[in-house]
């Protein structure tokens, strides 16, 4: 059930914007349809020798809301320093953003009120139990005593924590502590959910129960999810990714049209005759791409792979080659990313060649579902 | 499509909360969180108390068949006493300030900063935690009076604990300022170990401030730690006149009005928060 991310849906937009009174009807734009907006989000640091080292280099995003977004991108990318000025944390050398329907630089408050941030390495008092690092964190964000103790209960039930609400936080496991750092940012109840590389360093089970959490977050709240992270599987899952290099969105999309975008699938078949099969293949395949046998079979590349191969098999058919198997394989979102930034994500194979031929532009630009560039 | 509202009537956002209310409801947030610390550590806090306890008896006994009552006006134990209610108060005073460069440390303040509230406010939670957790602990000490000879006046009590209630201010601030500027916990226990002890022999805690050599002297006049124990013991001075111990501070020969200390003591404190708290505001 992947969403469509289209830009122009703007009927369900402007209805949605009805329902939002914006405090600050003064700002039209950008528009408050969007859970997070930035135009040209600049953050430069002072650099050795009076060098200036810019972490953040024009970042235009724009996240729907009740969006799974997925922010990718190597360690020292800028993807931290982003989160850092969405909430409000740190303040843009220039550009603006747009967070909940406040202003990241006018109302930092409105916007902290508003979102909820899970940072890559979370703390809590670990001699205070569960319960009472709940307590004072929604005590902070001023929810009244009586609401404290409701929010912290609800909270600690949806994590399936109530039956460890009286541990001291040291001695819950990992993957319990990342469930209570989670709950403790709901416990204002906001719109949106930062979450800084969420699952780093717990093991798959936890992971799994994580994600699980958030799914559930989301189907029953409908919370935009705004997550970084370096575990392709876990990008995969979300409804756009946008991937970050040096400071610079490189591209921005649902995971399939980037992955479209990108890549050719990777279509092998298996027939009773290969030889003479590829002949009938690179007959009717476009005439730049190149058909190979091997044991398993014969491959080659093209884009949309799983449409081509009911032609190749009534192709095959017609010339009296059974066709045994047939499979299209689409590029991975590591292939995406190495076509992107050439490296790989997890920086250990740099010098693996992309998964086929670079696309043309128009369809590299049809990825570019945010249209945002 | 998921649709929702930022915000459902019944969701317990503060948002609808007035300003003022949230931000004092914040600073309760961080008071809380050091009482429920203070009652976590039992092993921590008693150790705290015990070190102005080993002062008085070890200290205080060893030396009080040495010093003449003459030269003090009272008794060594006495004459310690108020010193020892100010260490007693240091202590966590002092803490507040490591707290929050380990804070800084652990990434606990960078959850607090995103809390909805002016920074100055966490700041302020932090020195009104520190200053309650100090006095708290001050005046379970304050039972070791009869000890030192004093009587268990109501009025002599509570006004004891107002002096350590001022003076757990003062040092919470003092102790954030310099705190607020530095990054590293090692910088700041060693730059404590540099001044805690000039500190506490120039507060006249130990022996009278007379006894000392000019220059001395003159330090301790920009001692607020001075201002604090002679506060303390005018206190007593003030209810149990037989208990009348040297004289501490003196501007050009003359102890300055009791109210006047106070005063100085609360001032240097609001400064040294204020300061703290414009450090502490500048945006990164």
């Amino acid at each position: 059930m992947r969403r469509h991310t289209g830009d122009d849906d703007l009927a369900p937009a402007a209805l949605r914007t009805a329902a939002h009174p914006s405090p600050h009807a003064a700002h039209p734009v950008p528009e408050p349809a969007y859970a997070i907006s930035t135009r040209g989000l600049v953050k430069s640091y002072p650099g050795p020798e009076g060098m200036t080292n810019h972490a953040v280099r024009g970042l235009d995003l724009d996240v729907e809301r009740g969006e799974t977004f997925a922010f990718l991108g190597p360690n020292g990318a800028g993807k931290s320093t982003t989160i850092a000025m969405l909430c409000a944390l740190a303040r843009p050398t220039s550009g603006r953003a747009t967070v909940a329907g406040a202003d990241v630089l006018t109302q930092p408050h409105e916007v902290r009120q508003r979102v909820g941030m899970l940072f890559q390495h979370s703390a809590m008092d670990p001699d205070l139990t569960a319960e009472q690092n709940l307590h004072i964190h929604a005590r902070l964000y001023g929810l009244p005593r009586r609401h404290a103790r409701r929010r912290a209960a609800e909270v600690l039930e949806t994590a399936g924590l109530t039956d460890r609400r009286r541990s001291p936080v040291r001695t819950l496991s990992g993957g319990m502590r990342r469930r209570l750092e989670i709950a403790r940012q709901l416990l204002h109840a906001p719109g949106i959910l930062f979450l800084d590389e969420p699952t780093t360093g717990l093991d798959p089970h936890a992971r799994a129960q994580v994600w699980e959490h958030l799914r559930a977050l989301r189907e029953t709240h409908g919370s935009t999810l705004f997550v970084t992270t370096h575990y392709l599987d876990e990008a995969e899952n979300c409804d756009r990714i946008a991937i970050i290099d040096r400071g610079r969105l490189v591209a921005q999309g649902a995971p399939l049209a980037l992955k479209a975008a990108i890549g050719d699938d990777r279509v092998v078949l298996r027939t009773g005759d290969d030889p003479a099969a590829r002949q009938v293949v690179r007959g009717i395949a476009p005439p730049d791409r190149a058909v190979t046998v091997d044991e398993g079979g014969i491959c080659l590349r093209v884009p949309g792979g799983s449409a081509w191969i009911p032609r190749f098999c009534a192709a095959l058919e017609a010339h009296g080659i059974a066709v045994h198997a047939a499979s299209a394989t689409p590029p991975t979102l590591d292939d995406v990313f190495f076509h992107h930034t050439g490296r790989s994500l997890d920086g250990a194979s740099p010098a693996r060649p992309p998964a086929g031929p670079v696309a043309p532009a128009g369809s590299k630009a049809a990825a570019q579902a945010g249209g945002s560039r | 499509m998921t649709t929702y509202t930022w915000k459902s009537p019944d969701t317990p956002y503060g948002e609808s909360t007035g300003r003022l209310r949230r931000e004092l409801r914040a600073v309760h947030a961080l008071i809380h969180r050091d009482l429920l610390r203070l009652a976590c550590q039992r092993t921590h806090t008693a150790l705290m108390l015990l070190h102005p306890v080993l002062y008085l008896f070890i200290l205080g006994g060893g030396l009080a068949a040495l010093i003449p009552r003459s030269s003090l006006g009272v008794g060594y134990q006495a004459y310690l006493f108020p010193g020892m209610l100010m260490m007693t108060v240091q202590t966590p005073a002092i803490m507040v300030g490591i707290r929050l460069i380990t804070d800084r440390e652990s990434g606990y303040l960078r959850e607090l900063l995103m809390a909805p509230v002016h920074r100055s406010t966490l700041l302020l939670g932090s020195c009104a935690g520190g200053t309650l957790t100090a006095a708290v602990q001050g005046a379970v000490l304050l039972g070791l009076a009869g000890a030192a000879g004093l009587p268990y006046d109501p009025l002599l009590l509570v006004l004891l604990l107002a002096g350590m209630i001022l003076a757990s201010f003062t040092i919470t601030a003092l102790a954030l300022a310099l705190a607020v500027s530095l990054r590293r916990a090692e910088t700041f226990h060693t730059l404590l170990g540099l001044v805690m002890m000039p500190l506490l022999f120039l507060s006249g805690g130990f022996f009278p401030l007379t006894a000392l050599p000019g220059w001395a002297r003159t330090l301790s006049e920009a001692n607020p730690l001075a201002y604090a124990v002679d506060l303390l013991r005018r206190v007593i001075a003030l209810r149990v006149p037989e208990q009348a111990a040297a004289a501490g501070v003196e501007w050009a020969g003359h102890p300055p009005p009791l109210l006047l200390e106070a005063a100085l003591l609360l001032t240097s404190g609001t400064l040294a928060l204020l300061w703290a708290a414009h450090r502490f505001n500048r945006p990164e």
